[in-house]
């Protein structure tokens, strides 16, 4: 494995006196994709919030290309190469599909696999959509907009935030189909994923969250369904 | 007959002067829900920069205010980043109370340096100059040009908006900020901006403002409410609507004077009431939020 892309150390989140995460060790390779698993309030938004930069934390906690980015805020963090598709989508509901496509790469319009045209060949049902409002969009139009959004900026590092939630089966299973795409372009990944199936299928290693602390990490192939059930719910 | 229309055409020309100074508060209050209460005075400062650089170069006030335009800019943006970025929060007061002791202290500071006497632009001819339109209707050039100067001002902001990248990070930053700021926009920035481009605005306005009627150091407030009416009026963070705001309020006060000269102001109030209570979200309320 080559040298850690992303690099936390003894992570840890507050949101005011509520404390999130504890002191949460992981990395993730260049080229590699990780799912953090876990149940409901284990911490696992909070972990890619705190990486973004929308949650404050120690500045040597987050490293990523061996610097320390912790409380750099996320538009900085943007700039660096970490680019966040949050929970929920989120789109800007006054911007046509297209320019929720362009903001993305408004603050770091750099050289790479994704541009709008290639967004497009990902994603064609965003093309004939294209001049849209985005909130007339269907649900899963909509998360393809959202990962878009997050790739027009090149990332380095692309994190996704419960990309299924409340999504039909047959939308979801069309939505993972890209991610194996995403990754041939170089880019590395990591999914917050409550259909812990589809994060199986696609990661190249898993951390299972339980209460703000890592409770279980490795390959997929190496794990049995108890030791990951006794992650998950810790009895 | 001919000389309601008449009155109603100097209505609407009027109401050109007031979408002129609402046009800033709209794009402002549209962008980053800062309420700005020193709007009315930064106005009457632009037009006592626009005097005393007419003074100083001994140029005329269209030439002055072209001036002028950039320095407001750089007072705009200053004045956000500096200042007002930190008044802003969950929190509506404080950026209204910094506002309001701003206004007090802009009115002081021009008392100083200008005295408390009425000034004037000088701009000539044109002051007088009128179109005929057949009969016995006449309009004049000035306020036709400040109709004009309010379309096109409102226009460009349009094309800023919807035409370019940075209205696009305007928008968004409006619409979501936590994730305007996940794609990389420093709000901070883009706040410093808008206010640096609605201080241009407010030159134009200063430039109609103080070749149209006197002007001294103490007028800001009065005219910062027929701002507030037209942008209520029009629809909270549409700029057209803000335009159809200062027409309503133009016509209103006009047909109150030729009814009786002393119904002016308060039929401009009247016809404001009368929409915010029939319809309390504005004539072109935004399809969102």
């Amino acid at each position: 494995m080559s040298a850690a892309l992303l690099e936390t150390t003894g992570l840890d989140a507050r949101y005011g006196d509520f404390q999130a995460l504890y002191g949460i060790d992981s990395a993730v390779a260049s080229g590699e994709t990780v799912a953090i698993i876990g149940a409901n309030g284990a911490g696992k938004s909070s972990y890619l919030k705190a990486i973004a930069g929308l949650i404050r934390t120690e500045p040597d906690s987050v490293r990523f290309e061996g610097r320390p980015i912790g409380g750099l805020g996320a538009a900085n963090i943007l700039k660096l190469g970490i680019a966040l598709v949050p929970e929920g989508r989120r789109l800007f509901s006054s911007l046509t599909v297209e320019e929720n496509l362009q903001i993305g790469s408004y603050a770091r319009d750099v050289a790479g696999p994704w541009s709008l045209d290639a967004i497009y060949a990902l994603f064609p049902a965003l093309q004939r959509r294209r001049a849209a409002p985005s909130h007339t969009l269907s649900g899963g139009e909509q998360q393809m907009a959202a990962i878009g959004r997050a790739l027009m900026s090149n990332p380095r590092l692309l994190l996704c935030d419960e990309i299924s939630l409340g999504l039909a089966p047959i939308v979801i299973r069309n939505l993972y189909e890209v991610i194996p795409r995403i990754k041939q372009s170089g880019t590395s990944i990591v999914l917050v994923e409550q259909d812990l199936a589809q994060a199986l299928k696609v990661a190249d290693r898993v951390y299972c969250f339980q209460e703000g602390r890592v409770s279980l990490s490795g390959r997929p192939a190496e794990l049995t369904r108890e030791q990951i059930h006794l992650a998950y719910f810790g009895h | 007959m001919l000389d309601w229309i008449g009155t109603i055409i100097q209505g609407v020309l009027l109401g050109g002067l007031y979408a002129l100074f609402a046009a800033g508060l709209s794009l402002i209050f549209g962008i980053m829900r800062l309420v700005n209460l020193a709007h009315g005075d930064l106005i009457v400062l632009a037009a006592f920069a626009i005097l005393a650089l007419a003074s100083w170069f001994g140029i005329d006030p269209w030439l002055a205010t072209l001036l002028a335009m950039p320095a407001m800019f750089a007072v705009g943006f200053g004045l956000q980043q500096l200042l007002l970025n930190r008044t802003l929060g969950r929190d509506l007061l404080p950026p209204l109370l910094v506002t309001f002791g701003l206004s007090i202290i802009i009115q002081n500071g021009l008392l100083e340096a200008f005295t408390a006497d009425s000034r004037r632009l000088r701009l000539g001819a044109i002051e007088t100059a009128s179109i005929q339109l057949g009969g016995n209707l006449a309009i004049g050039v000035m306020p036709l040009l400040t109709l004009g100067s309010a379309i096109a001002v409102i226009l460009l902001l349009n094309l800023l908006f919807y035409r370019t990248a940075l209205g696009r990070a305007f928008r968004a930053t409006s619409d979501d900020l936590e994730i305007a700021q996940l794609m990389g926009i420093d709000h901070h920035r883009i706040y410093a901006i808008a206010m640096a481009i609605a201080m241009l605005v407010a030159t134009v306005a200063a430039l109609y403002l103080g070749a149209g009627a006197n002007f001294d150091p103490t007028i800001g407030p009065a005219r910062l409410i027929y701002a507030f009416e037209a942008v209520i009026i029009g629809g909270l963070g549409s700029l057209w609507g803000t335009l159809a705001g200062g027409i309503v309020i133009g016509v209103a006060q006009t047909v109150g004077a030729k009814i009786n000269p002393e119904w002016q102001i308060l039929a401009g109030h009247l016809a404001f009431l009368a929409v915010v209570l029939l319809r309390p979200r504005g004539l072109f309320p935004r399809a969102e939020d």
